[in-house]
């Protein structure tokens, strides 16, 4: 399979007043192409810190990121961030038009994009017009729209209820895989991670070091048909062990 | 519509019609008091007028062609002061918000300008811009400016985080995070601003026309007082009332028209 990302000890630490906080230590791993990775770890562990930092968002302190010069990445946050001033086809434009790639192709790709993904009859609509569900599509295509070689996922479930979060991980695994894109996702929800991840990391706490890395085989070819499967429980329980549980 | 729709909107009519009866009502018993009072001689007429006189001074500077001159005076300055504290507010904002040093080093300074009462400066003001609107101007400026700065600068930093972050993520500089995400954010927190920043030139102007002016609201009340024409004080202030209501009303429809449009 083609690398499309190493990552090699990479650490990182904070200066505060207090002092200074480690959060990440020694953390090495590969990122294969069109693989589903998921990181997960308990609140607080660094993992955010992780993806701002493959997301150039946030230095490291040591350590090395290779990748080619020309991969662009593509980062998908918790909050659907629309910006309710803009309708939803210039939401989903906006980040073309920021990296000034608003060519008419572009323009073309994003609005088959929308409608592909049920969203033709709002692209005049405002984001408040809109179910979260659907924002959080649109803001996946915000982030598909540049046309990117990795996406980054944070956590981007986390703000909706239960029923839809099930929901919306179906539509976005669905995306996911017919754009053939991959993708690093971090959340803490270990059945989450089942249902979506082709291999999944755990990192301990805080200062985050590599526990564990599973390659995760279910039978299914949806989120929700894999929360079905029969060693589903299996490889719950096994992350379960190695969740670091600060409570 | 049901009978019960129908009876609560008729409800809400009513009350609404009542409140206007009521409030009509107050004025009218309000002037009335004391016009008989003061025609009773129950209260000294020199130093509190009466409704009638008053409307004769107004219908006398009506008449001499003063009125809308006064008026005029004073609109143009709260206009001219209004505008300049709005653009000079939104700009230095713009810059505390891109240096966050800067905002952390005149900190101190802003606060002590904002809490000093700047009636105390308007000597000053009057030997350096010299006895003309300009200092006029000045002075509501030193008002409206300060309140139009920390109310947009505040709206500015109370930007949801992730929104930068997703902006970032794009790879946006810092020119497209301010005219892409910062301004457009804070469109509310600048509309709202606009409606401080009205009375407040008002109340800069009004105080500049007390310290130097030849016309002007602000100088008929003062020109009244020295020349102990009561009834000519009552019909500035009277005038004041009118212009800062209509002129309050003016903002929040502009206001409610931006927002609605957004």
């Amino acid at each position: 399979m083609n690398k499309l990302l190493e990552i090699k000890n990479l650490s990182k630490n904070y200066n505060t007043k207090l002092g200074e906080i480690k959060a990440i230590d020694n953390i090495s791993f590969d990122v294969y192409d069109q693989e589903f990775l998921c990181i997960i770890g308990s609140s607080g562990c660094g993992k955010s810190t992780l993806l701002n930092i493959l997301a150039d968002l946030d230095n490291f302190s040591s350590g090395k990121i290779i990748k080619n010069k020309n991969l662009k990445i593509g980062y998908m946050l918790q909050d659907d961030c629309l910006l309710p001033w803009l309708n939803i086809l210039d939401n989903a434009l906006l980040g073309l038009d920021i990296m000034n790639l608003k060519t008419k192709e572009n323009i073309n790709y994003v609005k088959g994009l929308l409608k592909k993904y049920g969203l033709e009859e709002f692209l005049e609509k405002y984001p408040n017009q809109l179910s979260g569900g659907m924002r959080q599509r649109v803001a996946l295509i915000r982030t598909l729209a540049i046309k990117p070689d990795i996406l980054l996922l944070d956590e981007p479930f986390s703000a909706l209820d239960y029923m839809s979060r099930l929901v919306v991980s179906e539509d976005v695994a669905n995306i996911i895989k017919q754009e053939k894109k991959t993708v690093i996702m971090i959340t803490h929800d270990i059945a989450e991670a089942l249902s979506l991840a082709d291999r999944i990391i755990v990192l301990s706490k805080r200062p985050a070091v590599i526990k564990n890395i599973y390659n995760i085989n279910l039978e299914g070819n949806s989120p929700l048909s894999r929360r079905k499967a029969k060693n589903f429980a299996y490889y719950y329980d096994l992350l379960w062990k190695d969740l670091d549980k600060n409570v | 519509m049901s009978n019960d729709q129908q009876k609560y909107l008729k409800k809400l009519k009513l009350r609404k019609i009542f409140i206007l009866i009521c409030q009509v009502l107050i004025v009218i018993a309000f002037l009335s008091l004391w016009e008989i009072l003061a025609n009773k001689n129950i209260i000294n007429t020199f130093v509190f007028s009466k409704p009638s006189k008053i409307l004769e001074t107004i219908i006398n500077l009506i008449n001499q062609n003063n009125l809308f001159n006064h008026i005029f005076t004073t609109l143009e300055e709260v206009l001219i002061s209004f505008t300049l504290g709005i653009i000079l507010g939104l700009i230095i904002a713009i810059i505390l918000y891109e240096f966050p040093i800067l905002s952390d080093i005149i900190d101190p300074f802003l606060t002590m300008i904002n809490s000093l009462p700047k009636v105390a400066l308007g000597p000053l003001i009057i030997i350096i811009f010299g006895a003309n609107i300009k200092s006029i101007i000045v002075m509501a400026l030193l008002i409206n400016l300060i309140i139009s700065i920390i109310t947009i600068y505040n709206g500015f930093i109370n930007i949801d985080e992730q929104k930068i972050k997703m902006i970032k993520s794009f790879k946006a500089n810092k020119y497209q995070i301010l005219t892409k995400l910062i301004i457009p954010s804070s469109y509310k927190t600048i509309i709202s601003s606009l409606k401080l920043n009205i009375s407040m030139s008002l109340i800069g102007v009004i105080m500049g026309e007390f310290l130097v002016s030849k016309a002007g609201i602000g100088y008929l009340i003062i020109y009244g007082t020295q020349v102990f024409n009561l009834s000519l004080v009552m019909a500035g202030i009277l005038i004041l009332v009118i212009i800062s209501y209509i002129l309050y009303k003016i903002i929040t429809f502009i206001e409610n028209k931006l927002i609605k449009k957004f």
